[in-house]
């Protein structure tokens, strides 16, 4: 398990090496630069600009540089916000992001292998029915149109809760942003856990345990969880690169201080080194987390503990 | 003197996409105590439904009707509660693929003690030690290590056993064995079938021998019931019905089963057709489409199970009832 998980990590190194530099070139291709926006510069200030962040120099060189310093972690001064260093200004939006990704995350996959579970045993019935529809309505309905409705209801009209910002990260400044970035993933799980759950009441070794006279807790709970959440951790990989990219929208709707924000006001400013940061490190933790579901894999079901040895 | 199990004319149906499905039609049946009965019949004949049914493991779209007596006690269609209390304890069943009916994220050793820690209330210590006893008992080489196995980690003859031992270990008034060795082959079968034998003679425990292989119920059972398209239609004991057969289907199995001394050229001759559609089963006998000898009356009118010889009875028009 231990050499497996060596192995994927050391698999990471390459891809982690082609998402750079695609997005190097990407970031490149676009048109505009980071200061087109700073009107009115005498041609040589904008060249010494320039010369001191090294866009003067050919492409190719520019590459080498940032591979070189990214190797050392550092991704070199923000174009845009002056006196800060991407790593400085990721070490700040990430924590917040993490926070509000893994609230998200865990209430999904809790609120929604529950849900899944419950419609699964009271098939065809009228829980199973408003299950299914509320998970289908979470399907259809975007998350930035679900964000400012929830803003709208629970901030303005009922003033329950804040409509944004952070505030240090308290509870209730939390409840709306994660209710926003799970409530699609819930509703994805939800139906992923029926199915999976339904598949394993309807096989064999379910109604062997059945006539083993166990009860229909045990058979549920012993015998029919694991393998009914397989395929739910089959999804765990795209839950979690869904709950990212969709963080850096609900991040601007709830003007929340992540590293989302800096990865859309990066983009339209050209901030190429704050964009190549952010790439790498969501590249990176996409990995990471994708080896974690993997393991969670081993851990459900042991045929497939033997294959990782 | 009630018998274990008694069975009168269960009738059970099933809702499907293709419309209804009668399953079985009205079977009558009794097992008594330390007795072995083989249950012979093709694919769709109705012999495993027919024990599910008694169990109360039907498929959600089955419906049973009729009565399963379990030492005088009604079971079928009993309250989970009380079957729970039965299940595993006194009646106990084998299923065939032992790979797809045991549970692949357990091992072998949390399978085995379950029913015990249920029925008998054993600690987790005194369990683990009689499933122990149980794999060696049942012939598992390696018994000790095998508890820690899971299902995939074992040949089919091993997981075979631990089914055999796991649906024993509560030492059950009866046993139902559903093709206990269809998916093994022919060594491993001859094994297994020893092992019930076993059983058979050292313990009290009855046993339903389900199969659509009369060879298998040959050297074990003391009767056996042929079905055919959810009916009964010939049952005696196990002399009577590979001596005396008397419903041309009975006879037909028995004569496509090779023999030792047959000739390598001669061709084992097979009953012409098609076991029947069973959402659209034929008029009158279930078998006439396929009889050789079946008459006007066949096609008319349905064969009940008439009284042929002391506990011989048969299903057919022609032959005629003592």
């Amino acid at each position: 398990m231990i050499a497996f998980t060596l192995r994927r990590l050391l698999v990471a190194v390459p891809t982690l090496f082609l998402i750079g530099t695609a997005s190097f070139f990407l970031m490149r291709a676009a048109p505009g630069g980071p200061f087109d926006a700073d009107a009115d510069l005498e041609p040589q200030v904008l060249a010494n600009i320039r010369a001191s962040y090294d866009l003067d120099k050919p492409l190719f060189e520019q590459y080498l540089i940032y591979l070189r310093r990214a190797l050392t972690g550092d991704f070199g001064p923000s174009l845009v916000y002056k006196d800060f260093t991407v790593t400085e200004l990721i070490g700040i939006g990430l924590p917040v992001s993490m926070r509000l990704g893994a609230m998200a995350m865990l209430i999904a996959l809790l609120v929604g292998a529950s849900a899944g579970i419950v419609a699964a045993l009271r098939q065809n019935r009228l829980i199973d029915h408003l299950v299914m529809a509320m998970a289908m309505t979470g399907i259809a309905i975007p998350s930035f149109v679900v964000a400012p409705l929830l803003a709208l209801l629970f901030g303005l009209y009922l003033g329950l809760l804040p409509v944004a910002g952070w505030n240090g990260g308290a509870w209730r400044n939390m409840v709306l942003p994660v209710t926003a970035l799970a409530l699609p993933q819930i509703a994805i799980i939800a139906r992923l856990m029926r199915g999976g759950m339904l598949e394993v009441l309807r096989s064999d070794f379910v109604r062997t345990a059945r006539a083993k006279g166990l009860g229909e807790w045990r058979v549920v709970s012993r015998h029919a969880l694991r393998p009914a959440l397989v395929p739910l951790v089959g999804y765990l990989g795209p839950a979690l690169a869904g709950i990212m990219t969709g963080s850096l929208v609900i991040e601007l709707i709830f003007n929340l201080p992540g590293v989302g924000r800096y990865f859309v006001q990066g983009a339209l400013n050209r901030d190429y080194p704050l964009v190549m940061g952010v790439v790498v490190i969501y590249a990176g933790l996409i990995i990471v987390l994708n080896l974690l579901s993997d393991l969670a894999y081993a851990a459900l079901d042991p045929r497939v503990r033997r294959q990782y040895r | 003197m009630t018998p274990l199990l008694e069975i009168t004319d269960l009738d059970l149906r099933f809702d499907t996409e293709h419309g209804g499905v009668h399953a079985v039609d009205r079977l009558s049946l009794e097992v008594h105590e330390s007795e072995c009965i083989g249950i012979v019949g093709e694919s769709g004949s109705g012999k495993t439904q027919t024990f599910l049914a008694a169990l109360g493991l039907l498929a959600e779209n089955g419906r049973a009707t009729g009565s399963v007596r379990f030492r005088g006690e009604e079971i079928l269609n009993a309250p989970r509660r009380r079957l729970d209390q039965l299940r595993g304890s006194r009646l106990a069943m084998i299923f065939q693929d032992a790979l797809s009916a045991l549970t692949p994220t357990m091992t072998i050793g949390g399978q085995l003690a379950e029913p015990l820690r249920r029925h008998q209330g054993l600690s987790r210590s005194a369990a683990r030690a009689r499933a122990l006893e149980m794999l060696e008992t049942v012939g598992l080489p390696d018994a000790a290590r095998r508890l820690r196995a899971y299902p995939f980690e074992l040949s089919g003859g091993q997981r075979q056993r631990v089914m055999i031992a796991m649906a024993l270990i509560c030492r059950p008034d009866l046993v139902i064995a559903d093709e206990p060795t269809t998916a093994l082959d022919v060594t491993v079968q001859a094994q297994v079938l020893r092992l019930l034998d076993g059983v058979k003679r050292h313990t009290r425990t009855s046993i339903v021998l389900i199969t659509h292989d009369l060879a298998v119920v040959a050297g074990l059972c003391d009767r056996v019931a042929i079905m055919y398209a959810g009916r009964m239609v010939e049952t005696g004991s196990a002399d009577d019905i590979f001596l005396r057969p008397q419903h041309p289907y009975t006879q037909g199995l028995l004569r496509s089963m090779p023999a030792l001394g047959d000739e390598l050229e001669r061709e084992l001759p097979a009953i012409p057709g098609q076991p029947p559609d069973m959402r659209r089963l034929p008029p009158g006998c279930g078998f006439q489409p396929r009889c050789r000898l079946a008459v006007e009356r066949c096609h008319r009118e349905q064969p009940s199970l008439a009284r042929f010889a002391p506990g011989h009875r048969c299903a057919c028009h022609l032959v005629p009832s003592a």
